[in-house]
């Protein structure tokens, strides 16, 4: 099984990453941009076959390491 | 007094915190690798110093703050144990836990290094009461990562409760409320962005950060 974790800073935490993306994709031309959140996507190769479970010691993982829950949320996606 | 100053890989502020540390006790730290278990016994004072512990690897301060021996520090700051974080090792106490918010890019996207001037917030605390005749300092800044950041509820508590012990005067990072140095609610763990370890000698700029340490010191 694959575990695909998606991590963006919480909606309300000032990114300034994605700032400068979405200005330097209006200074490319694309000027249907109006804002860019950048985050992170890690991607864990697990053991095993219960999805359910998978999830929640993903999500465990999540918790405890692989995001600041004080200024990052997470999605956990799960793939056999 | 025995003192200590914990080591990660690409720490590299952990020889000046302990000459500081040196300079103030008179006596030379012991240096904890961060591997160890444990801290040694009697040790009344731990300084986390600055670097990119882990090659800033996931976020600043994440993988050092998961280390076996900051599984320690937590166990003994909740005892009282006087720990204290400088740049990395502010990161570091976030992660773990030990102090409220965290550290997220600099607004302008850009390494700060240059002294800053911060303005004493609360001079009662553990780690500022040698600075009753001043309220400013001027430390050095060296970070890419120093941008404070509490939700609404966390900041109001804090500014509620004198966790607040510096503030930048020139804000370099974007810090939320120009927040420069905190400690926890008992005071025994504080953290700050600029480094006071850089400030004890005055063929380095100056000797503002010496009172720091001899307020800790003092306090235990």
């Amino acid at each position: 099984m694959k575990a695909i974790i998606h991590i963006g800073l919480k909606p309300g935490v000032l990114d300034p990453q994605g700032r400068a993306i979405s200005r330097s994709l209006n200074d490319l031309g694309f000027d249907e941009v109006v804002n860019a959140r950048q985050g992170k996507v890690i991607e864990i190769d697990i053991k095993g076959k219960d999805t359910e479970l998978a999830h929640k010691r993903v999500t465990n993982m999540c918790e405890k390491l692989l995001a600041n829950t004080v200024i990052e949320s997470y999605l956990v996606e799960i793939k056999k | 007094m025995r003192t200590a100053v914990i080591t990660f890989p690409a720490s590299n502020c952990d020889r000046d915190a302990a000459v500081a540390l040196r300079k103030v006790t008179g006596i030379k730290p012991v240096m904890v690798w961060h591997r160890d278990t444990e801290l040694p016994k009697d040790i009344e004072f731990v300084i986390i110093p600055g670097g990119f512990s882990y090659g800033d690897y996931l976020r600043c301060g994440a993988m050092a703050s998961r280390s076996p021996i900051v599984a320690d520090l937590v166990k003994k700051a909740k005892k009282g144990l006087a720990i204290a974080g400088f740049c990395n090792g502010f990161q570091v106490l976030t992660e773990a836990g030990l102090l409220p918010g965290a550290l997220m890019r600099n607004k302008g996207l850009k390494f700060v290094c240059r002294p800053e001037k911060l303005e004493i917030i609360n001079n009662t605390s553990r780690y500022t009461a040698k600075y009753n005749d001043q309220s400013e300092v001027v430390y050095p800044v060296a970070h890419h990562d120093g941008n404070y950041y509490a939700d609404k509820e966390t900041l109001n508590k804090i500014e509620g409760q004198g966790q607040v012990i510096f503030r930048y005067k020139d804000n370099p990072n974007g810090s939320v409320n120009d927040i420069a140095g905190i400690c926890n609610e008992g005071g025994n763990v504080f953290g700050m962005m600029p480094h006071p370890e850089r400030a004890i000698d005055p063929m380095h700029g100056g000797t503002d950060g010496i009172k720091l340490f001899k307020s800790i010191i003092e306090s235990i």
